[in-house]
């Protein structure tokens, strides 16, 4: 498992062999690595306070602050506690905004991971270009998401969208995928979907190398196949794969931005806002910004992410240990 | 009997991965596709009546974006590798006792939402007048690759074997020697794989190039065709041409960056 995150090697490392031989040497040299190792350490612990906690921290402030335009300029805004929180909660964007964050993110989790496993089961066969086309799936991943976004938009256009066009040739009506509030936001699902499948392709992949072929050998004596043998074999034994994706995937989907703002800015009328681009439209995305609900928005999407993100080291860790 | 099943999966296979890739060929098709054609119903699946005019307006509109894009990249990349190939370091070979606590928050940064970050950010740059910087926006940008760069340089560099390190350490090298003559050299392939993964992610950063650079002159490419599709909504192919155009590095970094994952932590110094 640990090849998505950490090379193979890593194991593999042979111990530090540490000379036992001259304890007094060993001390020496002990203590100009102990400072050697800060010292290498030092630029990056510096660039984590000052561009990581800093930053978090001036967030956190400005949530807990009654920020003004002019205030934020000159920094003196009154401490006001909770009341920003108070503020976005009794807000009538707050329960759609969550609600959609969670139909969005589950949504996007089960559609990209069934496909993902689908196509990973499905390239794992042996058969001509197999590697090749693999590799081609991961185009969508790696383009710039501003350009699958727009890309998206055009094909879910109204009038002139190829998706539309589709529907009619099947018969089917036109639908308002970008403009109506009932489809806004299955719209950026989709997109999102698209955009996910490559990511849990690669894992489940990887992890579907990990099983031994002995064991398809085994089942195949006992006379399992195909969903019999996916059902019985390779989904139990893919199982701590799919938490470490579903559960990467996860805290990957919460932090969705640019795919919603740029498709459809959380519109119409609220229809595909999620915390992420909530907390971006309070900040940025009117004349008059709202710095401190955004803020306070966003570290209510932090606090998810996090606590989903601690879930998901403590599941790599134990799988680690017992690897 | 078996090649022949074969054949029918590699058809299963071909008509997926068309499915898959059919919204980047569209793009690739709208770029070329005459205004006239635009909202022709139903559309032209072929390119059969092409213009070049999305990619002149690229040409006219879009170079300075390109360009500052490019530099914003390059910076990023270097940022990056100066801050993460030493800590990768320090933490694979030297053990510094705090070494587990640096991963583990170095780990739980690549979950920080990019937004949350950039209202951080932008309250730090109003105050500082680095807003609409390049430096600014590189600083930022940097975020995304340094914890993803510090775990890689860190993974491979635990993978190098013991002896070459002992052998420098036989012939009196310190530990700045060791990193500069022996460690960087062999971890050629690990400075790759992160150089070229901040520069794709620097490169297609919309987040903090919106609220970091978004009035000043400098915009990088991804602000260029967020404002075209916000200014003149009409004018399909020169946004298609620019996202053309803006998925050029990805595509050839991809080929790249590939062969050298593959390569892996494998090849090196010690063929014994």
């Amino acid at each position: 498992m640990s090849a998505t995150t950490r090379s193979p090697r890593d194991r593999a490392a042979p111990a530090p062999a540490r000379s036992r031989a001259h304890p007094a040497r060993r001390l020496a040299r002990g203590d100009t690595g102990r400072w050697a190792a800060w010292a290498f350490l030092l630029p990056l612990l510096a660039y984590l306070l000052a561009f990581y906690a800093y930053p978090l921290y001036r967030n956190l402030d400005l949530s807990l602050r009654d920020y003004t335009v002019r205030s934020f300029v000159r920094g003196d805004a009154p401490f006001i506690g909770l009341a920003n929180y108070r503020e976005v909660a009794d807000n009538p964007t707050f329960v759609p905004a969550v609600t959609h964050t969670l139909v969005f993110t589950a949504a996007s989790l089960v559609l990209q991971f069934g496909i993902g496993m689908a196509l990973a089961v499905f390239f794992h066969q042996h058969f001509r270009l197999s590697a090749t086309l693999r590799a081609l799936f991961l185009v969508p991943w790696l383009l710039p998401l501003i350009v699958s976004s727009s890309t998206w938009s055009w094909m879910l256009n109204s009038e002139a969208g190829v998706v539309n066009t589709f529907l009619g040739a099947l018969g089917l009506a036109p639908v308002n995928w970008l403009t109506s509030p009932n489809w806004s936001l299955a719209s950026v699902i989709i997109a999102n979907v698209w955009i996910g499948i490559p990511f849990n392709l690669v894992l489940l992949y990887s992890g579907l190398q990990g099983i031994s072929p002995q064991v398809y050998e085994a089942a195949a004596l006992d006379g399992a196949t195909g969903w019999k043998r996916f059902w019985r074999l390779t989904f139990p034994l893919l199982r701590p794969v799919s938490a470490i994706t579903l559960l990467l995937g996860l805290v990957y989907t919460l932090k969705v931005f640019d795919i919603i703002w740029i498709m459809t800015r959380g519109g119409p009328a609220d229809s595909s806002t999620t915390l992420a681009t909530w907390s971006y439209q309070l900040g940025f995305g009117s004349l008059l910004p709202q710095f401190g609900p955004g803020a306070a928005v966003g570290n209510l999407l932090i606090v998810a992410a996090l606590a989903f993100g601690l879930v998901y080291i403590r599941v790599q860790r134990r799988q680690g240990g017992t690897e | 009997m078996r090649r022949a099943t074969t054949w029918w999966k590699t058809g299963i296979g071909l008509t997926l991965t068309a499915l898959m890739l059919f919204p980047v060929y569209w793009m690739v098709n709208v770029s070329f596709t005459r205004d006239e054609d635009m909202r022709k119903s139903p559309p032209d699946l072929l390119p059969l009546h092409g213009t070049l005019d999305g990619y002149r307006a690229v040409l006219d509109q879009q170079l300075p974006y390109l360009g500052t894009s490019l530099l914003v990249g390059f910076g990023t990349v270097a940022l990056t590798l100066v801050i993460a190939a030493p800590a990768g370091y320090s933490l694979a070979r030297l053990r510094p006792a705090g070494g587990a606590a640096v991963s583990f928050v170095l780990l739980v940064a690549q979950m920080i939402p990019g937004i949350i970050m950039a209202m951080g950010f932008y309250a730090i740059y109003l105050n500082l007048g680095v807003l609409n910087t390049l430096p600014g926006l590189i600083v930022a940008d940097a975020t995304i690759a340094v914890p993803f760069g510090v775990l890689i340089f860190q993974a491979f560099m635990s993978g190098i074997p013991e002896e070459i390190t002992q052998a420098a350490r036989v012939d009196g090298a310190g530990p700045l020697r060791t990193f500069w003559s022996i460690i960087m050299p062999v971890s050629r392939n690990a400075s790759v794989t992160v150089a070229l993964f901040a520069f794709l992610w620097a490169w297609s950063d919309f987040v903090f190039a919106s609220t970091l650079n978004g009035g000043g002159a400098l915009r990088p490419i991804t602000l260029g065709i967020y404002q075209y599709i916000g200014n003149n909504n009409q004018q399909w192919n020169a946004i298609m041409a620019t996202a053309v155009v803006a998925s050029v590095p990805a595509a050839v970094l991809l080929v790249v960056a590939q062969r050298y994952i593959a390569a892996g932590v494998t090849t090196g110094a010690v063929k014994d």
